[in-house]
């Protein structure tokens, strides 16, 4: 496929942070460099996240999720590198910052817990050990103060016997012990950000119900925003304030839970919304699939990402990139937008 | 922020015309999906160093298989008045011969200090290390991995049984029952040559006997507890369940799943054996527990090579060098191997 | 825990045992017996001799005997030099075997270890190319190979360093230098894909993400966990070790235990060889048996309570 090359992002203004925000994320782009090609893996993301709120950033493995929250973080792996837009956190511009600037930030500032607590704790150290770890690292307690500080950690997540917990191994611990153990590593320092990157999917649904249930209780406790990444559309249903729908490294969509769920505006999400199958469809209903295949982030088409699987694609979608302008509340990278708006002044017209 | 007009990017009518099939089937692109062993094959060739060492065991095999008929030297015959000769240079008999018109093929690496040609000598010796190492990894592959697939297949007490004799045959130190088993089967081995028809041993050298009935005896054991390794994870796959649920004979299953899975690192581990052998070969040739004498092996050409270091240093460092390319080689063709029939993605 | 000590230790002694029995009758095997070949004893003589050394006795007998012997550290008489006992010899020679062998082990692990490490580290570059080709040679070139040109070179060439005997501090540089290359080539690699895997492991960015430094993430939290299997190789690098000793010995003219095994093959002091078999054996068993009990302690996701 030719490149199309992005005149838009060239000619446009700079871009302006929105103090009210903490996080701005500002028409982002980011490739890795691989052996085999640049893979665009974010190409013009924009969300923002307000001072406790909860953003659910929802969409399926390879849409660029996880990336956007690990760029926030500076945690983006080699041969990742950003390319284009800005990106402010609590005031900091991430962009500009030093590696030992965004280690002061880290654990600190803004904390993240992984998908799979299996292999997140290192298997050699106690729990004691990794909790008291972040707490020295950030403040000047001493190590007696910091194992007192995490044995409260253990018991705000519910953890119960704390002590015998901090002198154990991670492998002595079940899933979602390990999972509640990450989260108090994370709120060690009372971050103003906790990004929580599929944090329910390697474990039981019974335990999955549980550790929502402690992460919003705790976010009432300490009030700190929370950016909920999954691929599951029900758990963003119960727990998020705002969602925001990736596909092939844009936002296709974001908006208010209720936006996105009662008034679907992009195809993909609509896609998305009709695929879960419901508990009280009648018997021999066939599932609903989004038909084709994900995008290959090596060579991403010229237009909209979605053109090729969408079922109201338009000539136009197949050759531009549909608007990615933020300042609605709920918004919609689509043609299908303008081309109600074209109508529309054309209908003034005549 | 200001949206931007529709308007001011020329849009018309037609561009919000629905898409048709044909337009949006142009946008897929596939990646065209392979086989494994044109998948494998396909790495292999791009591995430029594994291809290289490949040609490299070629050319080796040539010199060491091929030249030797053609070769105008034995690597037994001794040449009078030509004692340690430089390479290249001749005797002054030689020369005289040269002289009257005769044609002396040149000494390429020299000769020895009983006037043998060198070369023939290093290219026999090249040829007795391949053989031992490749015969040493055939009867390792084919002990090793009917032990390994047995005790795999059946598994349960039989399993470990077998794997219990794997432990203690793996603690015992190798090397020193070598050298034992090469001092005790001398006597026997040379009483048993003495039979007609037995003559070959004679050639072969007792020690070397003893080398193959060792490895028979011990050095499979790596092989097995691969093959066994294996053989019980690939019965338990899900792609194994996967197929006998959508109605796959055992045969087929076997066939197409298991063994398929099975002979890449099969291959790779006998690969990466032989060099293996050749080290070992090379070392009880260099401590003179290899082959007998007159044969040359390229670890008893160092060996003998030492002591004349100072003066004639070229004959320590052909064989030496000779033998270091070899299981370099061997080394860096298998470590391609494996790296083509791993499906993991490198980097 | 106990139980697998007490299995390990018990599989042990069975092993050592067998090999002592089949090192027994292996030399035993050999038609006439040790004296047979020496042509300047009478008939007499050799009949006195065998005596002496109880070889008139049944085979079962000799067996037990010996084996009782060498439960009180008595291997017997060595055969070919007379006046020393087979236990003897073993003492004298082995701490300069065990010295040179002990640098050298050193030497791997001081150079290895941070090879491997800065090999994984600079993964592509110019530096892991280098460290990676100079250990693919150091595996694949025979230890024969390493000592004499490695001899040729320093020793003949250039002469700086000394080729035989162990009178200077210079002179250990050699065989120590060429016995340590095959297993510092071992752990290079071994170290540079230990480190690779655990660099890709989530709590490594686990680590990163808690604003740890970049040295600490590595000495902390990688090293720990990519020692763990050059532990397990120490086992088979000790009897590496052993039996590089036999070449190195030989080929640098060091009196030590390797090079007394070597030449009493070609000596035919069969003694010699039945003693040094069964103590380099054993030594070999009880080591492996050591690191592997060393191993389940240093690792917790083993500990068995």
């Amino acid at each position: 496929m030719k490149e199309k090359i992005d005149t838009a992002a060239e000619t446009a203004a700079p871009n302006v942070h929105n103090p009210e925000y903490l996080v701005d994320i500002q028409h982002e782009r980011l490739s890795f460099f691989t052996p085999a090609g640049e893979v665009k893996a974010l190409n013009d993301v924009s969300l923002h996240v307000k001072p406790g709120e909860v953003l659910g950033i929802v969409g399926e493995s390879g849409s660029g999720k996880s990336v956007t929250a690990y760029s926030i973080m500076g945690l983006t792996a080699y041969p990742g590198r950003l390319i284009g837009g800005d990106i402010w956190f609590n005031g900091h511009h991430i962009n500009e910052m030093t590696e030992k600037q965004m280690r002061h930030i880290r654990g600190n500032e803004v904390s993240i817990i992984f998908q799979d607590p299996m292999t997140s704790l290192n298997p050699v150290y106690t729990i004691g050990n990794q909790i008291r770890e972040v707490i020295m690292l950030h403040t000047s307690k001493t190590k007696k103060q910091a194992n007192d500080r995490a044995r409260e950690l253990l018991t705000l997540v519910g953890i119960n016997e704390p002590e015998k917990r901090l002198k154990q191994y991670p492998h002595e611990l079940s899933g979602g012990m390990r999972q509640r153990v990450m989260i108090a590593i994370a709120l060690a320092c009372e971050p103003k950000l906790l990004i929580a990157d599929e944090p329910t999917t390697a474990l039981d649904v019974t335990i999955q119900a549980q550790i929502l249930e402690l992460m919003m209780d705790l976010k009432k406790k300490l009030g700190m925003a929370i950016i909920l990444i999954t691929h599951d559309l029900g758990i963003v249903a119960g727990t998020c304030d705002r969602i925001a729908v990736m596909y092939a490294g844009k936002v296709v969509e974001s908006g208010t839970t209720d936006d996105i769920f009662y008034h679907p505006a992009h195809e993909y999400t609509k896609g998305l919304l009709q695929s879960i199958p419901k508990l009280n469809e009648k018997e021999h209903e066939r599932l609903i699939p989004i038909e084709g295949s994900p995008v290959d982030m090596l060579n991403p088409p010229a237009g909209c990402p979605f053109a090729p699987r969408c079922r109201s694609c338009m000539k136009i979608c197949l050759t531009r990139m549909p608007e990615t302008d933020m300042s609605d509340e709920h918004f919609s990278a689509c043609w299908l937008l303008d081309k109600a708006k074209f109508e529309a002044r054309g209908e003034e017209k005549a | 922020m200001t949206k931007k007009n529709p308007l001011s990017f020329q849009l018309n009518v037609d561009d919000f015309a629905p898409a048709t099939e044909a337009e949006r089937e142009s946008l897929v692109q596939l990646r065209p999906s392979v086989s494994f062993w044109s998948d494998a094959m396909r790495r292999l060739r791009k591995n430029k160093v594994a291809m290289v060492s490949l040609v490299v065991i070629l050319v080796i095999m040539i010199f060491a298989f091929v030249v030797p008929s053609f070769y105008p030297y034995k690597y037994e015959q001794q040449i009078k008045g030509a004692l340690y000769l430089s390479p290249m240079h001749y005797s002054e008999d030689e020369q005289a011969a040269i002289a009257a018109g005769q044609k002396v093929f040149p000494h390429i690496l020299g000769t020895d200090n009983l006037g043998r040609d060198y070369a023939i000598r290093v290219m026999m010796g090249s040829r007795i290390s391949l053989l031992v190492g490749i015969i040493a990894s055939a009867i390792i592959l084919i002990i090793g991995s009917i032990y390994g697939a047995v005790s795999g297949y059946f598994g349960g007490k039989t399993d470990m049984i077998m794997m219990r004799i794997v432990d203690i045959i793996y603690t015992v130190p190798d090397i020193l029952i070598i050298i034992l088993l090469s001092i005790t089967l001398r006597t026997p081995l040379e009483n048993l040559a003495a039979k007609p028809g037995w003559g070959w041993v004679q050639t072969v050298g007792t020690n070397l006997i003893s080398i193959f009935i060792v490895f028979a005896l011990l050095y499979w054991v790596g092989m097995a507890r691969i093959v066994r390794g294996q053989v019980l994870t690939l019965k338990q796959s899900e792609y194994v369940t996967a197929a006998r649920a959508l109605g796959a004979g055992s045969g087929r299953i076997i066939r197409k799943h298991l063994l398929t899975n099975c002979i890449g690192t099969l291959i790779v581990t006998t690969t990466l054996q032989i060099p293996s052998s050749i080290f070992t070969e090379s070392f009880l040739s260099f401590l003179g527990m290899g082959v007998a004498i007159p044969m040359p092996s390229l670890g008893s050409l160092a060996s003998d090579g030492l002591n004349g270091i100072n003066s004639y240093p070229y004959l320590l460092l052909a064989p030496a060098l000779l033998i270091s390319l070899i299981i370099l080689s061997f080394n860096l063709f298998g470590d391609g191997l494996r790296d083509a029939f791993d499906p993991k993605m490198k980097s | 825990m106990a139980k697998y000590i007490i299995k390990r230790v018990l599989m042990a002694v069975l092993t050592i045992f067998l090999v002592a029995t089949i090192t027994f009758f292996l030399m035993h095997t050999v038609p006439g017996g040790p004296f047979v070949a020496e042509k300047s004893i009478s008939k007499q003589a050799q009949a006195a001799l065998n005596e002496k050394f109880g070889m008139d006795k049944p085979l079962l007998v000799q067996y037990k005997n010996y084996m009782l012997g060498i439960l009180h550290g008595d291997f017997s008489l060595s055969l070919k030099q007379r006046g020393w006992t087979v236990a003897k010899i073993i003492s004298t020679r082995f701490p300069v075997s065990a010295k040179i062998g002990g640098l050298a082990v050193l030497l791997a692990l001081v150079l290895g270890i941070p090879f491997g490490s800065i090999a994984a580290l600079n993964r592509g570059k110019w530096a892991d190319n280098l460290i990676i080709v100079i250990a693919t040679c150091g595996i694949a070139f025979p230890s024969f190979v390493i000592c004499t040109v490695g001899m040729y070179i320093f020793g003949v060439h250039l002469g700086w360093l000394p080729t035989y005997g162990l009178d200077s501090v210079k002179s250990y540089i050699l065989p120590v230098c060429a016995l340590a290359f095959y297993p510092m080539a071992y752990i290079t690699r071994l170290m540079r894909s230990s480190m690779l895997d655990v660099i890709g492991q989530d709590y490594m960015r686990t680590a990163k993400a808690k604003g740890l430094s970049t040295s600490k993430c590595l000495f902390k939290h990688a090293l720990r966990n990519a020692i763990l299997p050059v532990v397990t190789y120490l086992g088979p690098m000790l009897a590496y070790t052993l039996t590089g000793s036999f070449i190195v010995e030989k080929i640098f003219v060091i009196p030590g235990l390797g090079g007394q095994f070597v030449s009493s093959i070609t000596n035919r002091d069969y003694t010699v060889i039945m003693g040094t078999t069964i103590f380099l054996g054993a030594l070999i068993i009880t080591m492996n048996v050591l690191v592997d009990i060393v191993y389940k302690l240093i690792d917790p996701r083993i500990q068995l309570k």
